[in-house]
């Protein structure tokens, strides 16, 4: 806990006012909205409404296709977050190794964060598509009979890897900071103990990239909770059947596109829930490391 | 950034060698779909109908070039390229320094003041870190409609401020600042105002620059509030337009020039994180002590 | 409203329009070259008469639309006009107060509607059960059948003369594959829209009990034999090969002008990119089941109408009937329908369409008209209709592509299409 601050009571209020104003208005006004519809059934235009308490959340929670789609959610986070992740470590791994150049690999590999989602789904699909992708094709030749329109599977390896491509970069870039913020001295000192690179590597900069390596995992999980939709919403539509339809793909579809909205509402209240408690976790984390770090 | 010295990790010979490769192979596996809609941008619309395509640049980039420039796209209702890119440098920009003047504000406040409710605040901020706009869709429009907001800059901009993210990176930033150098600040009679100014905006610039990176790409890339909120073909962003010039169903698409203004959307943010890239990785490697 | 006015002010550059007009807004989901015939119709309006300015406004896909109009609705910001896909005529019709029927507004304007002056299979689907036009068909298509000249040739097939039955089609598609002039036989889009909601049309087989829904709340019928049938086949067509799955809306035909598919069967409004794509191509009508009594009967419509919105000015409201007139008059529903391939609503404009030489040169606009109102319609094709029509379509794709994917005969997929379907029904009628 911070020992000196200053002793103003009203400038606090002035400073934080603008945020607590378009937070109110913009978040918490809209989830109260949510809340409310959530326990009403109501026809799209609003012209007919009935309450009907937790009726929604139960029909929500007693259909297969939300236990599907939580099935789902979690396969294709747990992925994406392993690779995207993974991926990006062994990459910024290398990236330290060599010498010349690295400025040039970096600033290549971080292109694909600027692009974006509605634009990544355009063109995952062409070149996927399975018949006239253009990589799909060479998968094809090499003997894959490549469909992600019928193949479970392979539509979610298509989405999984769409994913991930676009969210590499920004891991990348945690790990090169992270890689770099490790003092010299240790490594150094683990070189004269004559500890092998492999070794030192899980040994010594591993645990070291463990706030970065959290704090990503975080942030990664969300980001597939959430950012995805726009890709798995191009790339796939939630299928073949309902095989990469995630929470999220699922609040869209059935607000937005079937319009039934009190099980839309119902599904995005229990997603801020999720949300909230994933994010509370994450706060008593870093908390944990600002105080030892 | 330290990218001549040597690095403890760095192997020599072979070890440096088989790095090389991975960083390749990493390279053209993650920049090969920019390249592709390079590519695409410059052959016609019946080559890139019939696929598969090629993979070196095609004889058309002039021409599609010039007609998205010159021709006015028909689609996006007349509106030049160069009105849209403005547009969406416009939000991104707004919604980049929007969110890091009311963040580090409300950061320097939870920080460096004691008031009452004071985490109550931080959590009521805290807890709106990750919510979608797709979730919150028609009660935020609604706002806007009764804020007369609809078709216009702050429309675009405001709604999208509202999340915690940066407020969270701020105080994550502010807390590491010593209590000796608020101490010292105080003891020269140093104010509220006088502090940030002198002492935390300058130690705070790394992270500022990261945090507008993140911000202005999010700005950059957004989609369905922007398509809810404009009305006029003038407000649009490039990536609205983008879609208008899409049609997967029924009607012909002039894909060349859908190619090139993909490439005009990917292009500014591509040149911002290159350009901020050193100051960005310098931002996170300060945060991340 | 005066902040509002300010940041216009102070920020957009935006074109004045003279005082005494009234703006009619009007809010679209039409991308491509058809965003830029919407773009004209309403250009042309305007510079036709001084009183109103239509200004269209895309909204994205056709979801995206339909809620953007549901939120400004909600917030008391409707648009005069919204354009809505098939799909959602069902939302439409349940959203009484929200809306207010064409018919109404035409006659209130001082046009006279005569029903009779229409295209009776098109104007059918978008009208009450007693015949008022609740909304103006916009954009209108039929699916049929494109072939590849070329693919033909080389199998061996008579490239003038393309199959009209389904069990024609597979005959030619597996000679395509087998004689290896292409690695697909045939591809189809929409196996929703095309194969089942068309197919009983065509067939004139019931989707639904009711009249499909038309006269009240349907009970889906989809696992009758016929459809059983003609699944059957498709499933094992894919097996084969011969079949390729292209997606559930268009997609699939990115497999035709692709090369790789000899046969599709797609909406006629999905011509532009064929051409584009420079395939020695032929048109032929929807294939029907040669086995099914009094097939081929009639197609119906699929595509977009425009509906007026409920509770605006009188002043508003006539500006609307003047611009569906405009719309409705024969140069600009022929301009219409030869530029973007859509069919015209008028019988007027396709007479003149005819007269004026078009069909002879391009054949293939005439055949989605010939096979909409080449029979009077019976119960089992005037369209099909439900509130929760995508939902059905959600539940059908995924049962369809089971089925593709070999997990299921086309027995289970149709009887669990149906059961979970009705059980959707009921749910969104409220019993």
């Amino acid at each position: 806990m911070r020992r000196t601050v200053f002793p103003h009571k009203l400038l606090p209020w002035l400073l934080l006012a603008p945020q607590l104003a378009i937070t109110l208005i913009f978040f918490y006004w809209p989830a109260a909205q949510a809340f409310r519809q959530s326990v009403l059934r109501e026809d799209a235009f609003g012209l007919k409404t009935t309450f009907v308490g937790l009726a929604n959340f139960r029909k929500v929670l007693g259909d297969p296709a939300y236990l599907n789609a939580l099935q789902v959610t979690v396969i294709f986070s747990a992925l994406v977050a392993f690779f995207a992740m993974g991926i990006a470590l062994f990459l910024a791994v290398q990236a330290e190794k060599v010498i010349r150049g690295k400025g040039f690999y970096r600033t290549l590999m971080i292109w694909p964060y600027a692009v974006a989602p509605a634009i990544a789904g355009m063109l995952w699909l062409f070149m996927f598509n399975p018949s006239f992708g253009t990589l799909a094709w060479p998968l094809r030749q090499m003997g894959i009979s490549w469909n992600p329109l019928l193949n479970s599977n392979h539509a979610m390896t298509l989405v999984v890897a769409a994913s991930v491509w676009k969210q590499i970069s920004y891991n990348f870039l945690f790990f090169v900071a992270g890689l770099q913020a490790i003092p010299r001295s240790l490594l150094e000192a683990a070189a004269i103990d004559g500890a092998t690179r492999r070794h030192s590597f899980w040994t010594i900069v591993f645990p070291l990239l463990a706030p970065t390596t959290f704090f990503l995992l975080v942030v990664n999980t969300v980001y597939a909770l959430f950012d995805t939709f726009g890709i798995i919403h191009a790339v796939t539509s939630g299928g073949p059947g309902k095989s990469t339809e995630t929470l999220v793909y699922k609040v869209y579809n059935d607000g937005f596109v079937n319009l039934i909205m009190g099980d839309s509402a119902a599904q995005s209240v229990i997603l801020m829930l999720i949300v909230i408690a994933l994010t509370a976790f994450q706060f008593r984390f870093i908390e944990r490391r600002v105080h030892y770090g | 950034m330290a990218d001549t010295t040597d690095s403890p990790l760095a192997p020599r010979g072979a070890g440096r060698a088989i790095a090389h490769f991975w960083m390749i192979l990493g390279v053209i596996i993650v920049a090969f779909p920019v390249y592709y809609v390079f590519i695409a941008s410059t052959h016609s619309t019946s080559t890139i109908l019939r696929p598969p395509l090629p993979l070196l640049p095609g004889p058309e980039a002039a021409a599609n070039y010039g007609e998205a420039f010159s021709g006015r796209i028909g689609q996006i209702g007349g509106v030049s390229l160069w009105r849209l890119l403005g547009n969406t440098t416009l939000v991104a920009m707004g919604i980049a320094i929007g969110k890091i003047a009311i963040s580090m504000a409300s950061a320097y406040a939870i920080v460096f003041f004691r008031f009452p409710l004071r985490m109550a605040c931080f959590w009521l901020i805290f807890i709106t870190l990750m919510l979608p706009v797709e979730v919150r869709i028609q009660p935020t429009y609604k706002v806007m409609v009764d804020l007369g907001l609809i078709d216009t800059y702050p429309g675009l901009i405001l709604p999208l401020i509202a999340s915690a993210t940066a407020t969270l990176l701020f105080r994550q930033f502010f807390m590491t600042i010593p209590d000796e150098l608020l101490e010292a600040a105080r003891v020269d009679g140093a104010g509220p105002w006088r502090f940030f100014k002198d002492i935390l905006w300058p130690l705070s610039l790394t992270n500022v620059a990261a945090i507008f990176v993140i911000q202005f790409i999010y700005g950059w890339t957004q989609y369905l509030w922007p398509l809810l909120v404009t009305n006029s073909n003038e407000m649009n962003t490039i990536v609205i337009a983008l879609k208008k010039m899409v049609s997967f169903t029924d009607a012909e698409t002039p894909w060349n020039l859908v190619m090139v203004t993909s490439v005009l959307a990917i292009l500014p943010p591509i040149l911002v994180v290159v350009l901020m890239q050193r100051w960005f990785v310098k931002g996170l490697v300060e945060t991340e002590k | 409203m005066k902040t509002q006015a300010l940041w216009i002010a102070g920020l957009v550059a935006m074109p004045f329009a003279a005082q005494a007009q009234t703006e009619i807004s009007w809010w679209h989901a039409m991308s491509g070259a058809n965003g830029e015939v919407v773009n004209k119709i309403a250009t042309d309006f305007n510079a036709s008469q001084s009183e109103y300015v239509v200004k269209p406004v895309f909204k994205g896909t056709y979801p995206e639309t339909l809620n953007a109009g549901i939120a400004a609705f909600r917030a008391g910001q409707a648009p005069d006009i919204i354009q809505v896909f098939d799909v959602g005529t069902g939302v439409m019709m349940a959203a009484q107060g929200a809306v207010k029927p064409v018919a109404e507004v035409l006659e209130e304007g001082g046009f006279k509607f005569d029903k009779s002056q229409y295209l009776a299979g098109i104007v059918g689907y978008y009208s009450t059960p007693e015949g008022d036009m609740l909304s103006f068909p916009y954009n209108s298509s039929s699916p049929v059948m494109y072939y590849n000249k070329d693919i033909f040739t080389k199998a061996g097939l008579d490239a003038e003369n393309p199959p009209k039955t389904w069990a024609d089609v597979w005959t030619a598609a597996r000679k395509i594959k087998e004689s290896g002039a292409a690695t697909c036989g045939y591809t189809s889009t929409w196996l929703t829209w095309i194969h089942t909601e068309t197919f009983a049309a065509w067939n004139d087989t019931p989707w639904a009990t009711n009249e499909n829904g038309l006269a009240g709340q349907p009970e889906l019928e989809i696992d009758s034999p016929l459809y059983v049938k003609h699944f059957q086949e498709l499933a094992d067509l894919a097996k084969e090969g011969v079949f390729v799955y292209g997606g559930r809306t268009s997609e699939a035909k990115q497999n035709f002008t692709s090369g790789e598919c000899g046969i599709l069967t797609e909406s006629s409004g999905g011509l532009g990119d064929i051409v584009k794509a420079g395939i020695n191509y032929g048109i032929g009508q929807l294939p029907y089941d040669e086995t099914a009594p009094g097939a081929p009967q009639n197609t119906t419509p699929g595509g977009a109408s425009l509906w007026v919105m409920g509770g605006k000015s009188d002043e508003t409201y006539k500006g609307v009937a003047a611009f569906f007139n405009y719309l409705s008059q024969t140069p600009v529903q022929q301009h219409l329908h030869e530029q973007s391939g859509y069919l015209p609503v008028t019988m007027a404009a396709y007479e003149a369409t005819k007269a004026s030489g078009f069909y002879q040169t391009n054949p293939a606009r005439e055949v989605p008209i010939l096979q909409m109102s080449g029979k009077p319609p019976t119960a089992n094709s005037k369209g099909v209709r439900a509130a929760n029509l995508p939902q059905l379509r959600d539940i059908q794709n995924e049962e369809y592509e089971k089925m593709l994917a070999g997990q299921q005969d086309a027995a289970t997929a149709l009887k669990n299409a149906a059961e979970r379907g009705n059980a959707a029904i009921k749910e969104a009628y409220g019993n």
